[in-house]
C-alpha cells in the first residue's frame, strides 16, 4: 500500500516536471525565434514564399467555411429573431457575430488544422531527414532560415484570413437572409452599419486574431521542432498541434473576451 | 598536439544519458589525408563526426579541429568554423523544398555576396564535378539514391572546405553509384587539397580509396592502422570484420538468457 502510494506520488510529480520542463523548452525556443527575426524581415522573399503556403493555401477551406457559418447563421438568426419580429436585426447579428468571435475562433481553428498540422509535419520531417542538422553544419541557424519566417507568415496571415471568413460570412448572412428569405435589404445593411463598432468590434476581432495567429503558428512550430525524428513521433507531434492548439485557441478566446467586452450590454 | 594533424581527439568520452557511446579515444586525421572510421552500426561513429561539427560537446576530453578546441569556441566562432567543414550526411539531407541547384548554392546565397551569374557559375562547376551539370532543375524527390547523395557530395564541397566529413557515403547504394561515389570522394579530397573523414562500415569500397583506418568498437578504438594492414591482420575483430563473419568477437546473438530457459526445457536455472 505505501510503496504503491508513493509509486503514485512519483510518477504525478515526474508529469508535472516533464510538462513543466517542456514549458520552459518551448518558451526558451519562442524567444529565440524572436531573437532570429531580423534575419527573415532583411530578407523578406523568405517570408513571402511561406505566407504563400499558410495564407494562400488556406484561402479555400477558410473562404467557404465563412460563407456557410454565414448562411446558417442567417437561417438560424432569421428563425429566431422573427419571433420577435426584429429580423430586420439579422444584418447586426450576423456581422457582430462573425467579427467579434466566429471570425477569428472558426479561421482561428481552421487555420490550426490545415497551416499549422502542415507546418509541424514539414518541420518533423526536415529534422527526421537531418536536414536540420544539415543546415547547422552549414552554419545557418535553422532558426533564423527555417523557423522564423514561418512564425511571421502565420502571424501575419492569421488576421487576413479571419478578415476574410468574416466578409464571406456577412455575404453568406446578406445571401441567404436577403436574397433567399426577403429581409428587407436597405434594413440588412443600415443597422449593420450602425451596429458595428470599429474599435470596439473589428478592432477587438483583429487583435483577437493576431493573439490566435501567433499561438498556432508558434505552437506548431515547436511541436515539429520537438517531434522525436521517427514516423511515430512527426504524426504525433502532428496530432499534438492540432489539438494543443484548438484547446488554447478557445481558452485565449475566452480570456480575450471576458477582457475586451465586459460590462458591454 | 602538432599541427601536421587537422583533427585530433584527445581521450574523448561521450554518452547519451546513461549510455556511454565513447569511452576515452583519442586518435589523429592527418592533413591532407581520407581517414576511415569504421565499425558496426550504433557503435558511435556519427557520434565522432557531431563531436567535430561541434553538434554535442564531449563530456570528457578534447576534440581539435585546426588547433582549436571546438567545444570552447562560442556560438559566431562555431558557425565560422562550420563554414571552413562540408559534411555529406547519411541520405543526403538535401532540402526537400529547393531545386538541386538551389541545394548546391545554398551555401553561397547565405555566406556570401557573390552575384547571382557568378554563384550559376559556380554551382554549375560543383555539379558538373560530380556529372550531373544536367539534374540541376530536378527536385530532390525526382533524383535516385545515387544521384542525391552526389548533390549532396556537391553540396558539402560547395566552398571548398578544408575538412569534408562524409556519414555513411555507401549506404544503400548499387554496385555503380558505389564506385562512382568512392572515387569521387578520393578526387574531390585531392583537387581541393582538403582532409576528409569517412565514416563507414563499408570495407571493401572504403579500404580501396582511403589512407588509414581506425576501428571503433563498444566505443574504444580496437585496431588503426593503414589498409594493408588491416587486410593483414589477425586481431580478431579486424578479421571478423574485414571478412565479413557472422560470429566472433562481435557475437551473432543479442546478450539473453540460456535459451534452453527460454524455451523451458526443463533444465531449472540453466
Amino acid at each position: 500500500m505505501p510503496n504503491s502510494l508513493v509509486r503514485g506520488v512519483r510518477r504525478t510529480g515526474h508529469r508535472v516536471i516533464d510538462s513543466l520542463w517542456r514549458l520552459g523548452v518551448a518558451s526558451r525556443f519562442f524567444v529565440l525565434i524572436l531573437l532570429h527575426s531580423g534575419t527573415s524581415f532583411r530578407r523578406l522573399h523568405l517570408i513571402i514564399k511561406e505566407l504563400f503556403s499558410t495564407g494562400v493555401l488556406s484561402l479555400i477551406i477558410i473562404l467557404v467555411s465563412g460563407l456557410f457559418v454565414g448562411m446558417v447563421l442567417g437561417m438560424q438568426g432569421y428563425d429566431t429573431l422573427q419571433r420577435y419580429g426584429s429580423e430586420e436585426a439579422l444584418g447586426v447579428m450576423v456581422a457582430l457575430s462573425l467579427v467579434r468571435e466566429l471570425g477569428p475562433v472558426v479561421a482561428a481553428l481552421l487555420f490550426a488544422s490545415r497551416a499549422g498540422s502542415a507546418i509541424t509535419a514539414e518541420i518533423g520531417l526536415m529534422k527526421a531527414t537531418e536536414q536540420l542538422s544539415a543546415m547547422e553544419m552549414m552554419a545557418v541557424n535553422p532558426i533564423a532560415r527555417v523557423v522564423a519566417p514561418r512564425f511571421w507568415a502565420g502571424v501575419i496571415s492569421m488576421p487576413l484570413l479571419a478578415a476574410m471568413f468574416s466578409a464571406m460570412g456577412v455575404f453568406g448572412g446578406y445571401l441567404v437572409g436577403v436574397k433567399l428569405i426577403g429581409v428587407d435589404e436597405g434594413s440588412f445593411w443600415s443597422q449593420m452599419q450602425n451596429a458595428v463598432d470599429f474599435q470596439q468590434d473589428i478592432v477587438n476581432g483583429i487583435i483577437k486574431s493576431f493573439v490566435f495567429g501567433v499561438a498556432v503558428t508558434a505552437i506548431a512550430l515547436f511541436e515539429g521542432y520537438d517531434a522525436p525524428p521517427t514516423a511515430e513521433g512527426v504524426s504525433g507531434a502532428t496530432t499534438r498541434t492540432v489539438v494543443t492548439s484548438s484547446l488554447a485557441i478557445l481558452a485565449l478566446d475566452f480570456m480575450l473576451t471576458a477582457f475586451m467586452f465586459r460590462g458591454e450590454g | 598536439m602538432s599541427s601536421d594533424n587537422l583533427v585530433e581527439f584527445q581521450n574523448v568520452s561521450f554518452a547519451y544519458g546513461k549510455r556511454p557511446i565513447l569511452n576515452g579515444i583519442s586518435m589523429s586525421v592527418p592533413r591532407g589525408k581520407v581517414v576511415a572510421i569504421m565499425g558496426g552500426s550504433g557503435c558511435g561513429k556519427t557520434t565522432l563526426l557531431r563531436l567535430i561539427g561541434g553538434q554535442i560537446r564531449p563530456a570528457q576530453g578534447q576534440v581539435l579541429v585546426d588547433g582549436q578546441t571546438v567545444h570552447d569556441l562560442d556560438a559566431d566562432g562555431l558557425y565560422h568554423m562550420r563554414r571552413r567543414m562540408g559534411m555529406l550526411f547519411q541520405f543526403g539531407a538535401l532540402f526537400t523544398d529547393m531545386s538541386v541547384f538551389d541545394n548546391v548554392a545554398f551555401q553561397m546565397r547565405e555566406h556570401t555576396d557573390l552575384p547571382e551569374s557568378v554563384i550559376s557559375d559556380l554551382v554549375l562547376m560543383k555539379l558538373h564535378a560530380v556529372g550531373l551539370r544536367g539534374a540541376r532543375d530536378l527536385m530532390p524527390s525526382e533524383l535516385s539514391g545515387g544521384m542525391a547523395r552526389r548533390v549532396a557530395l556537391a553540396r558539402a564541397v560547395a566552398l571548398d572546405p578544408m575538412l569534408i566529413m562524409y556519414d555513411e557515403p555507401f549506404a544503400g547504394l548499387d554496385p555503380i553509384s558505389l564506385g562512382v561515389i568512392g572515387n569521387l570522394i578520393r578526387r574531390l579530397n585531392d583537387a581541393l587539397g582538403a582532409t576528409s573523414i569517412v565514416v563507414t562500415h563499408d570495407v571493401h569500397e572504403s579500404l580501396e580509396i582511403v589512407d588509414y583506418v581506425y576501428f571503433v568498437s563498444d566505443g574504444v578504438i580496437v585496431a588503426h592502422g593503414t589498409p594493408d594492414e588491416m587486410r593483414a591482420s589477425d586481431k580478431p575483430f579486424v578479421h571478423q570484420f574485414v571478412h565479413g563473419e557472422e560470429d566472433g568477437p562481435v557475437p551473432f546473438h543479442y546478450p539473453a538468457s540460456s535459451y534452453g530457459s527460454d524455451l523451458r526445457l526443463g533444465v531449472k536455472n540453466a
